[in-house]
Protein backbone atom coordinates (compact mmCIF):
# COMPACT_ATOMS: atom_id res chain seq x y z
CA UNK A 1 0.00 0.00 0.00
CA UNK A 2 2.55 2.40 1.06
CA UNK A 3 4.80 1.49 -2.57
CA UNK A 4 1.38 2.66 -4.23
CA UNK A 5 0.53 5.69 -2.59
CA UNK A 6 3.85 6.81 -3.13
CA UNK A 7 3.93 6.16 -6.87
CA UNK A 8 0.58 8.15 -7.06
CA UNK A 9 2.83 11.11 -5.18
CA UNK A 10 5.30 10.77 -7.88
CA UNK A 11 3.41 10.59 -10.80
CA UNK A 12 1.50 13.46 -9.70
CA UNK A 13 5.08 15.10 -8.69
CA UNK A 14 6.08 14.13 -12.41
CA UNK A 15 2.97 15.39 -14.32
CA UNK A 16 3.81 19.16 -12.35
CA UNK A 17 7.63 18.75 -13.34
CA UNK A 18 6.95 17.96 -16.75
CA UNK A 19 4.95 20.75 -17.44
CA UNK A 20 8.08 23.08 -17.38
CA UNK A 21 8.79 24.62 -20.51
CA UNK A 22 12.61 25.57 -22.26
CA UNK A 23 13.20 28.50 -21.62
CA UNK A 24 15.03 29.11 -24.73
CA UNK A 25 12.59 26.92 -27.11
CA UNK A 26 9.27 27.36 -24.89
CA UNK A 27 7.60 25.33 -28.01
CA UNK A 28 8.75 22.20 -25.71
CA UNK A 29 8.43 21.08 -22.19
CA UNK A 30 11.57 19.42 -19.94
CA UNK A 31 9.47 16.25 -20.96
CA UNK A 32 9.60 16.83 -24.69
CA UNK A 33 13.53 17.07 -25.07
CA UNK A 34 14.18 14.09 -22.46
CA UNK A 35 15.74 16.46 -20.27
CA UNK A 36 13.63 15.91 -17.28
CA UNK A 37 15.05 12.18 -16.38
CA UNK A 38 13.73 10.56 -13.46
CA UNK A 39 11.26 11.62 -9.98
CA UNK A 40 11.52 10.34 -7.21
CA UNK A 41 9.84 10.95 -3.97
CA UNK A 42 12.64 10.48 -0.93
CA UNK A 43 11.87 11.34 2.34
CA UNK A 44 8.81 13.39 1.55
CA UNK A 45 11.11 15.34 -1.27
CA UNK A 46 10.39 15.47 -4.64
CA UNK A 47 14.07 15.02 -6.07
CA UNK A 48 14.07 15.76 -9.75
CA UNK A 49 16.98 14.26 -12.16
CA UNK A 50 18.24 16.70 -14.69
CA UNK A 51 20.26 16.65 -17.57
CA UNK A 52 21.98 19.19 -19.62
CA UNK A 53 22.04 19.13 -22.96
CA UNK A 54 25.30 20.74 -23.53
CA UNK A 55 28.20 21.71 -21.47
CA UNK A 56 28.12 25.72 -21.21
CA UNK A 57 24.01 25.31 -21.53
CA UNK A 58 23.29 29.04 -19.96
CA UNK A 59 19.58 27.35 -19.34
CA UNK A 60 20.42 24.34 -17.23
CA UNK A 61 20.26 26.72 -14.10
CA UNK A 62 17.01 28.76 -15.19
CA UNK A 63 15.11 24.98 -16.11
CA UNK A 64 16.25 23.56 -12.73
CA UNK A 65 14.78 26.79 -10.91
CA UNK A 66 11.33 26.15 -12.93
CA UNK A 67 11.05 22.78 -12.37
CA UNK A 68 11.53 23.04 -8.50
CA UNK A 69 9.21 26.46 -8.61
CA UNK A 70 6.63 24.05 -10.26
CA UNK A 71 7.02 21.32 -7.77
CA UNK A 72 7.06 23.92 -4.69
CA UNK A 73 3.68 25.20 -6.92
CA UNK A 74 2.47 21.81 -7.00
CA UNK A 75 2.42 21.41 -2.99
CA UNK A 76 6.02 19.35 -2.80
CA UNK A 77 9.67 20.01 -0.90
CA UNK A 78 11.69 19.99 -3.98
CA UNK A 79 15.20 19.04 -4.69
CA UNK A 80 17.31 19.16 -8.19
CA UNK A 81 19.46 16.39 -9.01
CA UNK A 82 21.83 17.16 -12.52
CA UNK A 83 22.70 13.98 -14.32
CA UNK A 84 25.82 14.22 -16.23
CA UNK A 85 25.95 10.49 -17.10
CA UNK A 86 25.08 8.96 -19.56
CA UNK A 87 24.89 12.43 -21.78
CA UNK A 88 22.05 13.73 -23.34
CA UNK A 89 21.68 13.37 -26.83
CA UNK A 90 18.97 14.45 -29.01
CA UNK A 91 17.72 10.88 -29.45
CA UNK A 92 16.24 11.59 -26.20
CA UNK A 93 13.87 14.21 -27.98
CA UNK A 94 10.13 12.59 -27.59
CA UNK A 95 8.28 12.04 -30.98
CA UNK A 96 5.83 14.94 -29.98
CA UNK A 97 8.88 17.03 -29.13
CA UNK A 98 10.08 16.60 -32.69
CA UNK A 99 6.49 18.13 -33.85
CA UNK A 100 6.60 20.87 -31.95
CA UNK A 101 9.88 21.57 -32.96
CA UNK A 102 8.91 21.52 -36.24
CA UNK A 103 5.61 23.30 -35.67
CA UNK A 104 7.72 25.92 -34.29
CA UNK A 105 9.94 26.89 -36.94
CA UNK A 106 12.62 24.67 -35.63
CA UNK A 107 14.12 21.66 -37.93
CA UNK A 108 14.12 18.91 -35.41
CA UNK A 109 17.43 16.47 -35.55
CA UNK A 110 17.50 14.61 -38.55
CA UNK A 111 19.49 11.04 -37.71
CA UNK A 112 19.99 9.68 -34.66
CA UNK A 113 23.70 11.14 -32.83
CA UNK A 114 24.34 7.48 -33.05
CA UNK A 115 25.43 8.39 -37.02
CA UNK A 116 28.60 9.55 -38.33
CA UNK A 117 27.08 11.77 -40.70
CA UNK A 118 25.00 13.35 -38.86
CA UNK A 119 28.03 14.43 -36.58
CA UNK A 120 30.40 15.61 -39.59
CA UNK A 121 27.13 17.84 -41.20
CA UNK A 122 26.67 15.66 -44.33
CA UNK A 123 22.78 15.57 -44.02
CA UNK A 124 19.93 16.89 -45.50
CA UNK A 125 17.70 18.91 -43.46
CA UNK A 126 14.08 19.57 -44.43
CA UNK A 127 12.97 23.19 -44.32
CA UNK A 128 10.53 23.07 -41.41
CA UNK A 129 7.94 25.62 -42.99
CA UNK A 130 7.42 24.21 -46.69
CA UNK A 131 9.77 20.98 -46.50
CA UNK A 132 12.14 21.55 -49.65
CA UNK A 133 15.42 19.46 -49.20
CA UNK A 134 16.66 22.68 -50.77
CA UNK A 135 18.26 23.83 -47.91
CA UNK A 136 21.70 25.07 -46.93
CA UNK A 137 23.96 25.40 -43.54
CA UNK A 138 24.69 29.04 -42.86
CA UNK A 139 26.28 28.24 -39.50
CA UNK A 140 27.61 25.89 -37.53
CA UNK A 141 26.78 27.83 -34.08
CA UNK A 142 23.37 29.49 -34.01
CA UNK A 143 21.36 31.26 -31.52
CA UNK A 144 21.97 28.84 -29.03
CA UNK A 145 24.52 26.32 -29.00
CA UNK A 146 22.48 23.65 -29.78
CA UNK A 147 21.11 24.89 -32.90
CA UNK A 148 22.73 25.57 -36.39
CA UNK A 149 21.37 28.58 -38.90
CA UNK A 150 20.07 27.02 -41.72
CA UNK A 151 18.01 28.70 -45.06
CA UNK A 152 15.51 27.59 -47.57
CA UNK A 153 16.34 28.31 -51.02
CA UNK A 154 13.11 27.30 -52.25
CA UNK A 155 10.78 29.49 -49.45
CA UNK A 156 13.79 31.40 -48.67
CA UNK A 157 12.88 31.26 -45.20
CA UNK A 158 16.05 31.38 -42.57
CA UNK A 159 15.40 28.28 -39.81
CA UNK A 160 17.33 26.98 -37.07
CA UNK A 161 18.16 23.45 -36.86
CA UNK A 162 18.44 21.65 -33.54
CA UNK A 163 21.31 19.77 -34.02
CA UNK A 164 22.01 15.58 -34.00
CA UNK A 165 24.80 15.06 -31.41
CA UNK B 1 50.20 13.96 -8.56
CA UNK B 2 46.60 13.75 -6.91
CA UNK B 3 43.36 13.59 -8.77
CA UNK B 4 42.26 16.75 -7.62
CA UNK B 5 45.36 18.42 -9.66
CA UNK B 6 45.00 16.84 -12.98
CA UNK B 7 41.31 17.34 -12.61
CA UNK B 8 42.00 21.27 -11.67
CA UNK B 9 44.69 21.88 -14.75
CA UNK B 10 42.00 20.80 -16.95
CA UNK B 11 39.83 23.26 -15.59
CA UNK B 12 42.09 25.54 -16.17
CA UNK B 13 42.61 24.92 -19.54
CA UNK B 14 38.84 25.15 -20.83
CA UNK B 15 38.22 28.34 -18.57
CA UNK B 16 41.03 30.11 -20.00
CA UNK B 17 40.35 29.38 -23.64
CA UNK B 18 37.16 29.58 -23.08
CA UNK B 19 37.52 33.65 -21.60
CA UNK B 20 40.17 34.31 -24.59
CA UNK B 21 37.45 33.08 -27.50
CA UNK B 22 34.33 35.13 -25.45
CA UNK B 23 36.84 38.29 -25.56
CA UNK B 24 35.70 38.20 -29.60
CA UNK B 25 32.09 38.05 -28.60
CA UNK B 26 30.89 41.69 -30.40
CA UNK B 27 34.17 42.02 -32.52
CA UNK B 28 34.41 38.80 -34.44
CA UNK B 29 34.60 39.54 -38.61
CA UNK B 30 31.39 38.28 -39.43
CA UNK B 31 27.87 37.55 -37.83
CA UNK B 32 28.26 34.26 -38.11
CA UNK B 33 31.45 33.95 -36.31
CA UNK B 34 29.76 36.17 -33.70
CA UNK B 35 27.41 33.36 -33.11
CA UNK B 36 30.41 30.84 -33.27
CA UNK B 37 32.99 31.54 -31.09
CA UNK B 38 30.75 32.60 -28.27
CA UNK B 39 29.09 29.50 -28.45
CA UNK B 40 32.33 27.67 -28.19
CA UNK B 41 33.57 29.68 -25.58
CA UNK B 42 30.17 28.63 -23.83
CA UNK B 43 30.87 24.96 -24.25
CA UNK B 44 34.65 25.24 -23.18
CA UNK B 45 33.68 27.30 -19.86
CA UNK B 46 30.76 24.61 -19.25
CA UNK B 47 33.00 22.12 -18.54
CA UNK B 48 35.38 23.97 -16.60
CA UNK B 49 32.38 24.93 -14.25
CA UNK B 50 31.51 21.13 -14.19
CA UNK B 51 35.10 20.45 -13.67
CA UNK B 52 35.99 23.09 -11.10
CA UNK B 53 32.88 21.73 -8.80
CA UNK B 54 34.43 18.22 -9.03
CA UNK B 55 37.84 19.70 -8.13
CA UNK B 56 36.34 21.22 -4.98
CA UNK B 57 34.82 18.29 -3.91
CA UNK B 58 38.18 16.41 -4.11
CA UNK B 59 40.05 18.86 -2.44
CA UNK B 60 37.53 18.79 0.38
CA UNK B 61 38.87 22.10 1.64
CA UNK B 62 35.37 24.33 1.12
CA UNK B 63 36.21 25.87 -2.04
CA UNK B 64 34.06 25.62 -4.78
CA UNK B 65 34.33 26.75 -8.05
CA UNK B 66 33.88 30.34 -7.97
CA UNK B 67 36.71 30.29 -5.25
CA UNK B 68 38.92 28.10 -7.82
CA UNK B 69 38.04 30.08 -10.57
CA UNK B 70 38.31 33.77 -9.18
CA UNK B 71 40.93 33.99 -6.18
CA UNK B 72 43.43 31.80 -7.56
CA UNK B 73 46.02 33.56 -9.00
CA UNK B 74 48.41 33.58 -12.01
CA UNK B 75 51.20 31.47 -10.44
CA UNK B 76 48.18 29.22 -9.46
CA UNK B 77 46.98 28.54 -12.57
CA UNK B 78 47.70 25.34 -14.39
CA UNK B 79 46.59 25.79 -17.63
CA UNK B 80 48.84 25.09 -21.48
CA UNK B 81 50.15 27.99 -22.35
CA UNK B 82 48.60 27.53 -25.53
CA UNK B 83 45.20 28.41 -24.00
CA UNK B 84 46.10 31.54 -22.87
CA UNK B 85 48.10 32.84 -25.68
CA UNK B 86 46.45 36.26 -26.71
CA UNK B 87 43.82 36.26 -29.69
CA UNK B 88 46.14 38.66 -31.73
CA UNK B 89 44.24 38.03 -35.41
CA UNK B 90 41.58 35.38 -36.54
CA UNK B 91 44.10 33.28 -38.15
CA UNK B 92 46.29 32.63 -34.57
CA UNK B 93 42.32 32.23 -32.89
CA UNK B 94 41.10 29.54 -35.07
CA UNK B 95 44.13 27.93 -35.04
CA UNK B 96 44.80 28.13 -31.72
CA UNK B 97 41.43 26.28 -31.55
CA UNK B 98 42.00 23.61 -34.07
CA UNK B 99 45.40 22.77 -31.85
CA UNK B 100 43.32 22.66 -28.57
CA UNK B 101 40.19 20.54 -30.42
CA UNK B 102 42.12 18.26 -31.65
CA UNK B 103 43.60 16.98 -28.84
CA UNK B 104 40.85 17.39 -26.54
CA UNK B 105 38.39 15.63 -28.33
CA UNK B 106 40.70 12.00 -28.33
CA UNK B 107 41.70 13.10 -24.59
CA UNK B 108 37.83 12.81 -23.84
CA UNK B 109 37.48 9.81 -26.16
CA UNK B 110 39.96 8.00 -24.13
CA UNK B 111 38.43 9.09 -20.55
CA UNK B 112 35.09 7.55 -21.62
CA UNK B 113 36.63 4.48 -20.66
CA UNK B 114 37.69 6.29 -17.18
CA UNK B 115 37.45 4.41 -13.64
CA UNK B 116 35.94 7.85 -12.62
CA UNK B 117 32.55 8.26 -13.56
CA UNK B 118 32.27 11.92 -12.98
CA UNK B 119 35.07 11.77 -15.54
CA UNK B 120 32.79 9.92 -17.85
CA UNK B 121 29.77 12.08 -17.31
CA UNK B 122 31.80 15.32 -18.27
CA UNK B 123 33.56 13.41 -21.05
CA UNK B 124 30.57 12.15 -23.05
CA UNK B 125 29.49 15.79 -23.22
CA UNK B 126 32.72 17.49 -24.47
CA UNK B 127 33.88 14.78 -26.90
CA UNK B 128 31.13 15.71 -29.28
CA UNK B 129 31.25 19.59 -28.70
CA UNK B 130 34.98 18.92 -29.46
CA UNK B 131 34.64 17.36 -32.56
CA UNK B 132 31.92 19.81 -33.69
CA UNK B 133 35.28 22.27 -32.73
CA UNK B 134 37.42 20.61 -34.54
CA UNK B 135 35.54 21.16 -38.12
CA UNK B 136 34.63 24.69 -37.35
CA UNK B 137 38.03 25.56 -36.36
CA UNK B 138 39.34 23.28 -39.41
CA UNK B 139 37.51 24.39 -42.13
CA UNK B 140 38.59 28.24 -41.19
CA UNK B 141 42.37 27.06 -40.95
CA UNK B 142 41.75 25.49 -44.48
CA UNK B 143 39.75 28.66 -45.62
CA UNK B 144 42.40 30.96 -44.86
CA UNK B 145 45.84 28.92 -45.73
CA UNK B 146 44.30 28.45 -48.97
CA UNK B 147 42.93 31.73 -49.51
CA UNK B 148 44.35 35.14 -50.52
CA UNK B 149 48.17 35.96 -50.16
CA UNK B 150 47.35 37.88 -47.10
CA UNK B 151 45.67 35.39 -45.25
CA UNK B 152 47.60 32.49 -46.14
CA UNK B 153 50.40 34.62 -44.77
CA UNK B 154 48.60 34.86 -41.47
CA UNK B 155 47.96 31.42 -41.35
CA UNK B 156 51.64 30.56 -41.62
CA UNK B 157 52.41 33.46 -39.00
CA UNK B 158 50.20 31.70 -36.54
CA UNK B 159 51.76 28.49 -37.12
CA UNK B 160 55.39 30.03 -36.37
CA UNK B 161 54.01 31.84 -33.11
CA UNK B 162 51.91 28.90 -32.20
CA UNK B 163 53.01 25.70 -32.99
CA UNK B 164 56.19 26.38 -30.08
CA UNK B 165 53.37 25.97 -27.87
CA UNK B 166 51.96 22.37 -28.66
CA UNK B 167 54.73 20.07 -27.14
CA UNK B 168 53.23 21.26 -24.02
CA UNK B 169 50.22 19.36 -24.64
CA UNK B 170 51.54 15.79 -24.65
CA UNK B 171 53.58 16.29 -21.46
CA UNK B 172 52.83 13.87 -18.40
CA UNK B 173 49.94 14.46 -16.63
CA UNK B 174 48.61 13.14 -13.75
CA UNK B 175 49.65 9.43 -12.97
CA UNK B 176 46.04 7.75 -12.27
CA UNK B 177 43.84 5.44 -14.16
CA UNK B 178 40.82 8.29 -13.79
CA UNK B 179 42.53 10.18 -16.42
CA UNK B 180 43.92 9.33 -20.16
CA UNK B 181 47.19 9.60 -20.80
CA UNK B 182 48.59 12.51 -22.48
CA UNK B 183 51.55 11.25 -24.51
CA UNK B 184 49.57 8.63 -26.46
CA UNK B 185 47.61 11.24 -27.90
CA UNK B 186 50.40 12.69 -30.10
CA UNK B 187 49.81 10.64 -33.33
CA UNK B 188 45.94 11.15 -33.25
CA UNK B 189 46.61 14.70 -33.33
CA UNK B 190 49.41 15.24 -35.49
CA UNK B 191 47.10 12.98 -37.48
CA UNK B 192 44.10 15.48 -37.58
CA UNK B 193 46.81 18.30 -38.15
CA UNK B 194 48.15 17.23 -40.69
CA UNK B 195 44.87 16.24 -43.37
CA UNK B 196 43.86 19.98 -42.54
CA UNK B 197 47.43 21.13 -42.98
CA UNK B 198 47.35 19.54 -46.40
CA UNK B 199 44.20 21.12 -47.89
CA UNK B 200 45.31 24.22 -46.32
CA UNK B 201 48.46 24.19 -47.60
CA UNK B 202 49.99 24.83 -44.61
CA UNK B 203 53.00 22.38 -43.06
CA UNK B 204 53.79 21.42 -39.96
CA UNK B 205 57.14 22.35 -38.23
CA UNK B 206 59.30 20.97 -36.55
CA UNK B 207 60.07 22.70 -32.95
CA UNK B 208 63.48 22.23 -31.51
CA UNK B 209 62.67 24.16 -28.44
CA UNK B 210 59.35 23.86 -27.23
CA UNK B 211 57.35 26.66 -24.72
CA UNK B 212 55.99 24.57 -21.43
CA UNK B 213 55.71 25.71 -17.78
CA UNK B 214 51.82 26.06 -17.69
CA UNK B 215 51.46 23.35 -15.86
CA UNK B 216 54.26 24.38 -13.58
CA UNK B 217 52.45 27.99 -12.84
CA UNK B 218 55.31 30.02 -15.56
CA UNK B 219 53.00 31.40 -17.51
CA UNK B 220 53.15 34.97 -20.27
CA UNK B 221 52.03 37.78 -19.22
CA UNK B 222 49.26 37.86 -21.01
CA UNK B 223 47.55 35.92 -18.33
CA UNK B 224 47.70 38.19 -15.35
CA UNK B 225 46.11 41.00 -17.69
CA UNK B 226 43.47 38.58 -18.45
CA UNK B 227 42.91 36.84 -15.31
CA UNK B 228 42.68 40.56 -13.99
CA UNK B 229 40.17 41.44 -16.42
CA UNK B 230 38.07 37.84 -15.18
CA UNK B 231 38.27 37.86 -11.77
CA UNK B 232 37.60 41.95 -11.19
CA UNK B 233 33.73 41.82 -10.80
CA UNK B 234 34.50 39.10 -8.17
CA UNK B 235 37.02 40.19 -6.34
CA UNK B 236 35.21 43.55 -6.00
CA UNK B 237 32.52 42.47 -4.78
CA UNK B 238 33.42 39.03 -3.06
CA UNK B 239 30.55 36.63 -2.04
CA UNK B 240 28.24 38.45 -4.52
CA UNK B 241 25.93 35.98 -6.37
CA UNK B 242 23.57 37.43 -9.20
Amino acid sequence: MVAAVQSLEEARAWAAAARVPDPEVPCVTVEDLGILRWLRMENGVAVAGVTPTYSGCPAVLAIEMAIEAALRDAGFDARIERVMSPPWTTDWITAAGREKLRAYGIAPPEQTSGSKMALFGETTVPCPRCASTATEKLSEFGSTACKAQYRCTACAEPFDYFKCI
Amino acid sequence: MSLFEGVLELADDHLVLGHRISEWCGHAPMLEEDLALPNMALDLIGTARSLYEYAGKLEGAGRDEDDLAYLRGEREYRNLLLCERPNEDFAHTVLRQLYFAAFMQPYWQAALKSSDEVIVGIAGKAVKEMAYHIRHAGEWVIRLGDGTEDSAQRMKNAVEALHLYTGELFEPGAETHALPDRTALQPTWEATIDRVFDDAMLSRPVVQYPQTGGRKGVHGEGLGHMLAVMQSVHRAHPGATW
